[in-house]
């Protein structure tokens, strides 16, 4: 049982990790590439320095730290925020537990996400904010790290897991809202970054079941079901998001007026919709790459279509799919940012109004690059995290 | 029709009048015959005869249009249910394995015992175990398909399909894809199945495979039975001139 790979039995031949060899072989190995160099590095050189020294020395940054917490939460009243860590802390733990149990690839998702938030927390923890909340991203995750350690090998408390990830949605919904006699925060103060998340974890977390919904539909036998689905499919890809987001927040209260459906479960909506029929297209394509006879044969082992499905094709389309699918979900993130022309106050609509604010006119640029970093740092770690997903995936 | 009758007592599978069409193309034109419990038979014929439509069509990956099939007293209808029984009766090879490669070789050998027939995980395990020994993989169980080779893969497939502990076995030329040297090492595999006593019904070029198993060859061509014949009287003595061609072809390889 000791056989590996026999590729592993001879060590490949170690090439010299020398600098200067590596420079001279890579970058000044002909007379054109080292001038193509010599340009590159000028030109870096004058874009940087024209950067940093605005970043250094001529920009306001007091701009970020004063509005610190709108750009995180927008209106959401100071003294109930603890709500906002309370969530935090419950989807650490559930991320910390997660990891534990299943191992592999939910401990790689935990440490990109600790790894990003303890980032965060450090660069947080500079900033002239009350102590709580200069060290809360720190305090999550630390408890991510002992929920990780409590989880190990507890095969047992799987379904209580997974149970917890299905509420935690409606459970944040209503918390952050308030019942019983919790002070009710109406959603109409929710924004920032706060929001931005939410209606991202909401539209990825949505849309990709439907989209998958959808896929199996467009290319089911039955006509009906394709029928819809594709018809669907090509109305909502047809269609501008900042269109639907509209239609969301005008027409809804239109059809169905006896529902007084809130503004930012719109936004969701629309979102979502939206993003499904792009989901659908994308998973489509890795069902068309599965051979006919991995049907075949699931068929004659007398799977049925849910099984088979399930079993056996998904598992090897999504697979293949993966890169497509984290590149809807990066720019499902950033459309989020269109529900600021539906006047939510998301990271982007927060952005505007502080550099409306005369107290800090002519700081745009300080405020823009600040969310741009931010949207960047989020886009970024999906991008890192699809690419440990495609690593672990690699065998078999 | 009559012997039909006759046969139908120890027969486990019917073929009656059985025709099939894509689209315009008439693909089998009244296949009728029947098969014995434990009987082997070889079918073979020409390319584009008909051969894998015939043996698809009793598990029902192709739906015959006019005619009547009846696979160990249940008659292949429209009916799900039906069909799912049927399908845990028959067993089936192809002839690119078409393993699943996402999973490991037990992985593919348990997967439709625990899913569809409910076994628990562990006992479909040692099953599992059991089988991938009687086709010689076992130190390879933990592998996924592309790190074995292709008579390994095939020899996984018919533990796969025998983990469902199947009344009959349809093989669809398991040897066409495989390098020469491994073509043995499959066929011995069968050579025992055979000899244990299964319902075989395999579509083969292997004729000396076909001489030494079965009981019965079967010669199709253009989607009709031409010549059904023991091994010794269809090699020897065939009736029909195309069999007679096709056996001078085949022998000549
Ligand atoms: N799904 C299909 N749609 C249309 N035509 C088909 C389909 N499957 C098979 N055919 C045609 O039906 C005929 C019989 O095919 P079949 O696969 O049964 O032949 P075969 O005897 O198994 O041949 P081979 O030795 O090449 O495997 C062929 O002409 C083939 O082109
Ligand atoms: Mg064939």
């Amino acid at each position: 049982m000791e056989e590996r790979a026999p590729n592993q039995a001879i060590k490949p031949p170690t090439e010299s990790k020398d600098i200067l060899r590596w420079l001279k072989e890579n970058l000044f190995n002909t007379w054109y590439n080292a001038l193509f160099t010599c340009l590159a590095v000028g030109f870096l050189y004058v874009i940087f320095k024209g950067i940093l020294t605005w970043v250094l020395t001529e920009a306001n940054w007091n701009v970020i730290p004063a509005n610190l917490q709108i750009f995180l939460v927008g209106a959401y009243p100071r003294e109930e925020i603890w709500r906002v860590w309370v969530v935090i802390y419950t989807l650490g733990i559930l991320t910390g537990l997660s990891a534990g149990i299943w191992g592999g690839l939910a401990l790689r998702l935990a440490l990109v996400i600790g790894g990003v938030g303890g980032g965060i927390g450090i660069i947080l923890a500079f900033f002239p904010a009350p102590l709580s909340s200069r060290l809360g991203l720190l305090g999550g995750v630390v408890l991510l790290a002992a929920s990780l350690f409590l989880g190990r090998g507890r095969k047992g408390m799987r379904l209580w897991v997974l149970g917890g990830w299905l509420l935690s949605f409606p459970w944040t919904m209503v918390w952050l809202h308030g019942f019983g006699g919790l002070p009710v925060v109406f959603t109409s103060n929710w924004g920032g970054l706060l929001l931005t998340l939410i209606l991202a974890a909401v539209g990825i977390v949505v849309s990709f079941p439907l989209g998958v919904l959808l896929a199996l539909g467009r290319r089911s036998t039955l006509p009906a079901i394709k029928w819809v689905s594709t018809a669907y499919i090509e109305t909502v890809r047809g269609v501008p998001l900042v269109t639907i987001l509209f239609m969301a927040q005008i027409m809804v209260p239109i059809f169905l007026p006896d529902f007084r459906i809130d503004k930012i479960l719109r936004a969701m909506l629309g979102i979502t919709l939206f993003s499904a029929a792009y989901m659908a297209e994308n998973v489509r394509g890795g069902l068309q790459a599965i051979p006919k006879g991995q049907h075949e044969a699931a068929q004659a082992l007398g799977l049925n279509y849910p099984l088979t499905m399930l079993l056996i094709i998904l598992p090897q389309a999504l697979r293949s799919v993966i890169p497509a699918i984290v590149g809807q979900f990066i720019s499902l993130f950033k459309d989020t940012s269109l529900v600021a022309v539906i006047g939510l106050l998301d990271l982007l609509g927060i952005a505007k109004t502080v550099i409306a604010n005369p107290d800090w006119l002519g700081l745009q640029a300080e405020v823009y690059l600040f969310a741009a970093v931010v949207y960047f740092v989020f886009s970024y770690s999906m991008s890192y995290i699809s690419q440990k997903i495609e690593e672990a995936l690699e065998v078999g | 029709m009559a012997d039909l009758e006759n046969t139908s007592e120890d027969s486990i599978i019917i073929c009656e009048d059985v025709h099939k069409w894509f689209d315009d193309f008439h693909v089998l034109k009244g296949v009728t015959t029947a098969f014995k419990r434990g009987e082997k038979v070889v079918i073979c014929g020409p390319s584009g005869s008909g051969k894998s439509t015939l043996i698809r069509t009793i598990n029902r990956l192709e739906v015959h249009q006019r005619g009547r099939i009846v696979v160990d007293g249940i008659e292949l209808s429209d009916d799900l249910r039906n069909i799912e029984r049927i399908r845990q009766e028959v067993g089936m090879v192809f002839q690119q394995f078409n393993l699943f490669p996402h999973l490991t070789v037990l992985q593919n050998v348990t997967l439709s015992p625990v899913w569809v027939k409910k076994v628990a995980k562990s006992e479909a395990e040692s099953e599992a175990l059991a089988l991938l020994e009687r086709v010689g993989i076992e130190e390879h169980a933990h592998k996924f398909p592309a790190q074995i080779s292709g008579g390994q893969q095939q020899r996984v497939a018919i533990a796969r399909a025998l983990a469902m502990q199947p009344k009959i076995m349809l093989f669809d030329e398991p040897t066409s894809a495989l390098d020469p040297e491994m073509i043995n090492e499959v066929l011995d595999v069968m050579r025992e199945l055979a000899a244990s006593g299964m319902t075989m019904l395999v579509v083969t070029h292997e004729m000396g495979f076909a001489r030494e198993v079965a009981d019965r060859i079967i010669f199709i061509d253009e989607g009709a039975i031409v010549e059904e014949a023991v091994p010794a009287a269809f090699f020897d003595n065939p009736q029909h001139e195309r069999t007679q061609l096709f056996i001078s072809q085949t022998l000549q390889h």
